[in-house]
């Protein structure tokens, strides 16, 4: 058993809800006890959707229990079909279910629908959300491609380029219900291929039908916006139609350019034209004189593989930060965030255990903390500015206005939500000259930010070593150090005395200890 | 052995019920813990369950969770599913690890979910075991909140009946006490304790009150009176140890709130007289409250989705005090007997529906159009876009609507919707 507060990730039922609720023409149906309906709300109310999702739950209780159960499951696909008439049906079971054991991929066949079937195997004990999400995704994929891979194949293709002509063109993959900014980055990456010269074909899982799904294999290339959800499928397609896909994810500056000189190599088409354009204003933002206090802010990253890896990118390289601490829940991708972390000279934190991510930024001191829904509480806990990169994440983040976080607009988006909830220079200088001042005071939260501190408790102090001792002078002195890096100079203080052999700590002890690591 | 007669109209005007299977779109009784563990301070909730619970929980209880919460999930895994045996020690440590973090818990719950009970894991023994092994510290209760036997509120019901197994019993020959049964929102249970002081009942309790180590004593000088309509399983229990139920309308508008009253003050003897003068003015003052939202609703056609088995008492306050046409009451369960009395306040052919098939009874809103339709979040939303209003009826309960003070807050729940639809230009 795990004790479990939050979870960074829903069943991986949830995963396929959000495949099946992304399309249209599925229908899912889920052999879940009553209650688990409760996952319509996630689309209705947080992502606002205005239908209802396309599944179909059993909801048995206790007094169906027995071969009851097996005969409701397939009157539920019959009711399912004949009501919404969908082009293809997914089935499949959720935790509860799971111990059952009623076959719904047997029972299902035996229904004898018209239309393909997608027996789900999500075994919820062990697999989460994005596994879940991934999982649905290919068999999808490999159910309604299939019969043109099988042509393709018997036709006796094969290399990538046989039969292809005109115009490049893509799918772009990965794109679901409730994804993090997965509607904005969509119309950004489009738009970004279509300047390019680059034909986009389907869009998938997100507002695609099984007849597209099918016409998969007509591209020449994929596009896997969110690996975490389409690189299965798209490995599966890459085996089957020698389709390439793309490996950089298009978030922040570097990485657009990046992915864009990675597409014109996979299409065949001259990036030089795009490349030259100045089409982010991150770089220059970035670059005037206001972000100069921005250099070496220390930020730690949390999120899942996709954005973790890349917002440590961003923050190192286009923003100027110190990124002091990376990591993710997304087991899958450990690998890629553990070099990333390496890159950094970091040690990767791979874990879904919110109390030791809270832990890691309590013991890091970080200025700035990048994360989901969960970091946002534990910021605002431990008093550290923070802004939400990555899911989960609640309704404030599916934002009315237009808000990608890939391409270059996505860019511009990211330079605004990580500046923004720290200090703005100024009031920052200010503070730290003048500690007394009754309006200003030392820990406020910043006044640009004031309605939302009003009510806040005074940040934690971070929790020092009991067995060095601060004479009192050196106490007040460290108290003159601005609030948001005195966590971390106590730290350094304690660690130069233990290292120098020192029972007390003096005012010089600080200086010394500063002079020795620095800032 | 109910102490007051059902208040109002005739036996035989009373609507029939009619029940209907399928597709419920409904929360477990897990969703309960969202609000008892606020009213219930010193308590912790663990749900042993799975993923799918933690992340019910986390939704519902949105962003609730930042603070330290009182309660958590006991996620099983793989392993603890292929091996029985180890089960309880996984738990013991599980539970250690609770206390751990929260020193000041005085009850713990251990709340079984669909897959503890599908596999049949004996919650109840491994409570007895844990609080014989941390008493006097920490009292360590279970019940089920699983969907496959609880729907939303009945949550609380399993929770209050367990509370209620575990309170003291009656000395011999106690003086007649009333207990209020359900969780209410504090400042309401402060004015209730204030209106039965004045109509000379006492000593008056609450369960739950607002700690878990203060329990009433129960027994046969014991009466009981519910707050809530879907407390049966509490009921029961309270029946079992010699206590009596009150039966009467519940206590929602200004007219509830005083048949509610006079049904206790019957069974304790206060004079009819004694009721009018203490209720007179509070009940003046909520009708005035609430008819500022009358014009907005009387006439309105309006349908109940199942929800809270709050429904058939709403839909009672919305039509006699509110003047509204009810289409249709749909509610996950009707306790007959706690329900008898406001049954027979509804206008005769009222349609009552017990249980859902949510496809039909979509099927049924459509084509009759209600000007105002109550029901789930899964529903709402998509019901706007097509053009109908919605109130969202978990609100009703996360709001404090019960009695005469809050009679006007609880009629512009409901007109709030189609306020908005009037004020709204775009």
């Amino acid at each position: 058993m795990q004790l479990a507060m939050w979870t960074y990730e829903g069943p991986p039922h949830i995963g396929a809800i959000r495949v099946a609720t992304a399309m249209t023409g599925v229908h899912y149906v889920l052999h879940a006890p009553q209650g688990d309906t409760y996952a319509d709300l996630l689309f209705t109310m947080i992502e606002r959707r205005k239908e209802r999702p396309p599944v179909t739950y059993t909801t048995f209780q206790a007094r169906d229990l027995g071969s009851d159960t097996a005969q409701k499951l397939q009157s539920a696909i019959r009711d399912a079909y004949e009501r919404f008439r969908p082009q293809a049906m997914l089935v499949g079971a959720s935790c509860t279910a799971e111990l059952i054991q009623d076959d719904p991929g047997g029972l299902a066949a035996a229904v004898g629908l018209p239309i393909p079937v997608v027996p789900l195997e999500l075994p919820a004990y062990q697999k989460k959300e994005n596994w879940g999400a991934a999982e649905t995704f290919y068999r999808l994929v490999r159910t309604l491609a299939g019969p043109a891979a099988q042509a393709r194949r018997a036709s006796g293709a094969v290399s990538g380029e046989g039969g292809r002509k005109g115009r490049p063109s893509c799918n772009i993959l990965g794109p679901t219900a409730l994804g993090f900014r997965h509607r904005d980055d969509v119309q950004e990456i489009r738009r970004l291929l279509e300047t390019l010269g680059i034909e986009v074909r389907v869009v998938a899982p997100l507002g695609a039908s099984p007849a597209d799904l099918a016409r998969l294999g007509e591209a020449d290339f994929n596009v896997v916006l969110y690996p975490e959800i389409a690189a299965t499928a798209a490995g599966w397609l890459k085996r089957e139609f020698a389709q390439p896909f793309t490996t950089v994810t298009p978030i922040g500056v570097g990485a657009t350019r990046d992915f864009i000189e990675e597409v014109a190599g996979l299409a065949g088409v001259d990036p030089t034209e795009v490349l030259a354009k100045d089409s982010s204003r991150l770089p220059w933002y970035s670059r005037s004189v206001d972000s100069n206090y921005l250099t070496d802010k220390r930020v730690f990253i949390f999120g899942d593989s996709t954005h973790a890896i890349a917002l440590a990118r961003v923050a190192s390289k286009e923003l100027g930060f110190k990124v002091v601490g990376l990591g993710t829940y997304t087991r899958e991708f450990a690998r890629e965030v553990r070099a990333a972390a390496g890159a950094l000279g970091l040690e990767a934190l791979i874990s879904d255990d919110h109390l030791e991510v809270e832990k890691r930024i309590a013991d890091l001191n970080p200025e700035l903390v990048l994360g989901t829904q969960m970091e946002r509480h534990i910021a605002k806990r431990l008093g550290v500015p923070c802004a939400v990169i990555s899911a989960p994440v609640h309704v404030q983040d599916f934002p009315a206005r237009t808000s990608p976080v890939m391409g270059f607009e996505g860019a511009n988006v990211l330079f605004d939500t990580l500046v923004h909830p720290l200090m703005m220079g100024l009031e920052e200088h200010l503070v730290a000259m003048f500690r007394d001042d009754f309006e200003f005071a030392d820990n406020a939260q910043p006044s640009h930010l004031a309605t939302a501190s009003a009510a806040e408790p005074a940040p934690a102090e971070p929790a020092h070593d009991a067995s060095i001792v601060w004479e009192g002078d050196a106490e007040k002195e460290l108290r003159k150090i601005p609030f948001f890096v005195r966590g971390k100079a106590r730290r350094n203080t304690e660690t130069y005395a233990r290292q120098a052999g020192l029972a007390a700590i003096t005012v010089e002890t600080l200086y010394d200890a500063k002079a020795h690591f620095g800032r | 052995m109910s102490a007051a007669a059902p208040i109002g109209g005739c036996e035989t005007a009373r609507p029939q019920v009619r029940s209907e299977r399928g597709q419920r779109a409904v929360f477990c009784g897990l969703t309960g813990i969202v609000w008892l563990h606020r009213k219930i301070q010193d308590a912790f909730f663990l749900v042993v369950g799975s993923r799918t619970c933690a992340h019910l929980i986390q939704s519902a209880a949105g962003v609730m969770i930042f603070a330290e919460p009182r309660f958590a999930t006991a996620i099983m895994e793989e392993r603890d599913l292929a091996g029985m045996a180890d089960m309880h020690d996984e738990l013991d440590r599980v539970v250690a690890q609770v206390l751990e973090r929260r020193p000041d818990a005085k009850t713990l719950f251990l709340v079984g979910s669909c897959p503890s009970e599908v596999i049949k894991l004996d919650l109840a023994k491994a409570a007895s075991r844990l609080s014989a092994k941390l008493t006097p510290d920490v009292r360590v209760l279970s019940y089920s909140g699983s969907g496959i036997e609880t729907t939303f509120t009945e949550g609380e019901d399993a929770c209050l009946s367990a509370l209620a197994r575990e309170a003291p019993r009656e000395a011999p020959g106690a003086e007649p006490q009333l207990v209020i049964v359900g969780a209410l929102p504090d400042i309401v249970e402060d004015q209730f304790a204030r209106l039965f002081a004045e109509l000379g009942i006492s000593p008056v309790r609450f369960l739950p009150g607002r700690r878990s180590t203060e329990l009433p004593a129960l027994g046969p000088n014991t009466r009981y009176l519910l707050a809530q309509p879907f407390l049966g399983g509490t009921a029961a229990t309270l029946d079992a140890l010699g206590c009596s139920g009150v039966v009467g309308p519940f206590p929602f508008g200004a007219d509830g709130t005083t048949a509610w009253l006079t049904a206790a003050a019957k069974a304790f003897g206060v004079p009819a007289t004694k009721v009018r003068e203490v209720t007179a003015l509070k009940e003046n003052r909520a009708r005035v409250a609430i008819s500022r939202h009358r014009a907005r609703l009387a006439g309105k056609r309006v349908m109940f989705f199942p929800d809270s088995q709050l429904e058939p008492s709403l839909a009672r306050f919305l039509s006699t005090e509110l003047g509204a046409e009810l289409i249709e009451v749909g509610s996950p369960y009707i306790h007959g007997r706690w329900l008898a009395p406001e049954l027979d306040l509804l206008p005769a052919g009222t349609e009552l529906v017990e249980g859902a098939d949510v496809d039909r009874q979509l099927d049924r809103c459509r084509a009759a159009r209600p000007d105002l339709t109550v029901c789930g979040l899964g529903i709402a939303n998509p019901l706007e876009a097509e053009g109908l209003a919605t109130k969202w009826s978990i609100e009703l309960l996360f709001t404090p609507t019960h009695g005469y003070e809050q009679a006007g807050d609880l009629a512009e729940l409901f007109a709030r919707p189609l306020a908005r639809r009037e004020a709204l230009e775009v």
